[in-house]
């Protein structure tokens, strides 16, 4: 009863590591190509010095920080979402996990990125991190752009261990498959796992531990990127509200990123009989929740500063609602809002389609709320004498561009070498549905009785 | 390595030869078992489930937040720098950093903890069978002393027993 059930789901799920189709080799040429220009452009701007860059007084925060804190917030996709799904044991969660886990550690890395290119100059970097060098340079530990370093070095080195730790088991099961250099390479990085009792539950054990402990560092890290501008007296930004308001969104712009991700790897690697209609559902209504959420948290901040009717504050206000950054305010809105409502709040729309569009929405929508985060506020300081503008050069737009790029990329290759859904885990959740079909609620039952139905089909 | 094991297709009849060995006089310890996935349902599968990982990673914690919070505290003692009428050095921002530090040290703990307990990394040489990541579940005994009866504890159901 074991083999039957489980072994086509090791067969489908190994394909994609063995069979390349023309669409990779497009992808990664593509991908690949305006990387490399975001690199060109990321050396002209080495060369030349952070002028060609379009941020100039009184607007030192533009593209680059933007996007900083958009990654950070993509990020919280995986690590986050997959914890809280392991610790209530949801049985729907495990071909989702590990899709997501991904997002996070490659956003993370996109992200911290972007403070290096911020620099102009990253050879110098290294002042930063806090080591006693003889010119006494010494980092401010109260300053939150060092909280940065060590909230996003912790989230980023839990992340890569949650998603790892998890992969061993998948390593020797592709080991024990493979012949020449692959059995070699995989071997290695199966670290000599057989699969005795005492491993799975060290493993399980090490699993519950890390979710617990990963659950406050990725709140923690949103917060204190949220303390990157609340910690500044500059009008609309020194509020108690930002971590909150920043952590809801991280996890709204990350649940976007899951789905998008989910919906073409589904397409690309065939996992139609996995990636289940009912698991862009459930995400679809995570989205909702959230898209409502993150209106709540607009209107509270909002209200706020209208009613306290602060000159200073005032002039964001009303630069946003109706000045030169309107349009881009009432699109965020559609974007962020009204398009996920509309479409997720309706059965009929919820479908994987429409999960779709509302993501791409999100995503657009919460890219928006970050720009105007940033740049409304330093382009309307507290006394008109410092007040300008930001417009984006060439240079930012391609290495905004490239990031993009690099995370379809990252994805791809990823997608290529690594089993995208956890093969064990979903053979676990199949066989204890199995065995004992009591032990999970409905959802995680219809789930892995779709499973089940499905996978002998797709046997090669 | 001398060893003796079945190669089971189903879980319940892994059970019982794993039962048989017991009944066979073998303890738990001289016993292994080995799957491609973990099983939850069975008792087989709770073998060897008491740790102290959860302890471990605490303490550990417990160590970055003391540690933290004094190197915090002597750095900034030893390089004062003066911002904005704060203390030199401050709970309130320090906080943060000692939060981050204990988590992270408690991370580190577990993953060193769990390559410890399950042996990871290991260089092979013990026993296994690349037919378990097919789907079979493997149980076996190493060095037997008598490879006679503990065959015919295993060959059951149609099982495959191998001698290596």
């Amino acid at each position: 009863m074991n083999r039957t059930l489980t072994r086509p789901i090791a067969d489908d799920l190994i394909r994609p590591l063995f069979q390349t189709s023309v669409w990779f080799y497009a992808i990664v040429l593509a991908a690949g190509t305006v990387v490399a220009c975001g690199l060109a452009a990321w050396l002209y701007q080495m060369w030349n010095g952070i002028g060609v860059a379009g941020i100039r007084w009184p607007v030192f925060w533009g593209f680059y920080l933007v996007n900083f804190v958009f990654w950070i917030g993509i990020s919280h996709a995986g690590t986050l979402i997959s914890a809280i799904l392991r610790l209530v044991d949801a049985g729907w969660r495990r071909p989702v996990t590990r899709c997501a886990e991904v997002i996070t550690v490659f956003a993370l890395m996109i992200g911290a990125m972007f403070p290096i290119i911020h620099l102009g100059r990253p050879w110098l970097a290294f002042w930063l991190f806090p080591y006693p060098s003889e010119r006494e340079i010494w980092p401010n530990f109260r300053s939150p752009l060092a909280w940065d370093f060590f909230a996003i070095n912790t989230y980023l080195t839990g992340s890569v261990l949650f998603l790892f730790l998890p992969m061993i088991p998948d390593f020797a099961l592709v080991r024990d498959r493979s012949t020449g250099w692959r059995r070699r390479v995989y071997g290695a990085l199966a670290l000599g796992w057989r699969g005795t009792t005492r491993q799975w539950n060290r493993l399980e054990s090490a699993m519950q531990i890390m979710a617990i402990a990963i659950l406050p560092v990725a709140v923690s890290v949103h917060t204190i990127v949220s303390f990157d501008f609340s910690m500044a007296n500059v009008p609309m930004w020194h509020s108690t509200i930002f971590g909150p308001y920043f952590v809801a969104g991280a996890i709204f712009s990350g649940i976007a990123a899951l789905i998008i991700a989910m919906a073409v790897l589904r397409k690309t690697l065939r996992l139609e009989n996995y990636l289940l209609p009912l698991h862009f559902e459930n995400l679809g209504k995570l989205l909702l929740l959230m898209s409502i959420l993150w209106a709540y948290f607009v209107f509270a901040e909002r209200l706020t500063v209208w009613y306290g009717n602060e000159p200073h504050e005032m002039a964001v206000f009303w630069a946003t609602q109706r000045g030169e950054f309107a349009p881009l305010y009432w699109t965020m809105v559609v974007c962020n809002f009204v398009i996920p409502f509309v479409l997720l709040s309706n059965v009929y729309t919820r479908t994987i389609t429409g999960c779709v569009v509302a993501s791409f929405g999100v995503v657009i929508g919460m890219w928006l709320e970050r720009f105007l985060i940033i740049v409304p506020s330093l382009a309307h300081k507290q006394l008109p004498y410092s007040w300008g503008t930001y417009g984006p050069r060439p240079v930012e737009i391609t290495i905004m561009a490239a990031t993009f790029a690099a995370m379809v990329l990252l994805y791809a290759l990823f997608s290529k070498f690594v089993p995208i859904i956890s093969i064990w885990e979903l053979k676990a959740g199949q066989l204890s549905t199995s065995t004992h079909p009591s032990a999970h609620a409905s959802q995680a039952s219809h789930d892995s009785h779709s499973l089940r139905a499905a996978a002998p089909e797709v046997r090669p | 390595m001398n060893a003796i094991y079945g190669l089971y297709s189903d879980p319940t009849t892994a059970q019982q030869a794993l039962d048989n060995l017991r009944s066979a006089g073998l303890s738990d310890a001289e016993i292994t078992v080995i799957s491609s996935e973990p099983f939850e349902h069975f008792e087989f599968g709770h073998r060897d489930a008491k740790t102290a990982m959860p302890w471990i990673a605490a303490a550990a914690g417990l160590f970055g937040l003391v540690t933290t919070y004094y190197l915090l505290g002597l750095s900034q003692m030893s390089w004062p720098l003066k911002t904005s009428g704060m203390p030199i050095a401050p709970l309130w921002t320090n906080l943060i950093i000692i939060f981050e530090m204990t988590m992270l040290s408690a991370i580190l703990a577990t993953v060193i903890t769990l390559l410890v307990t399950a042996g990871l990394p290991s260089r092979g040489g013990k026993l296994y069978d690349p037919e378990v990541s097919d789907g079979y579940i493997l149980v076996g005994v190493e060095n037997p002393s008598d490879a006679g009866s503990l065959e015919r504890a295993l060959a059951i159901d149609g099982a495959r027993v191998k001698k290596t």
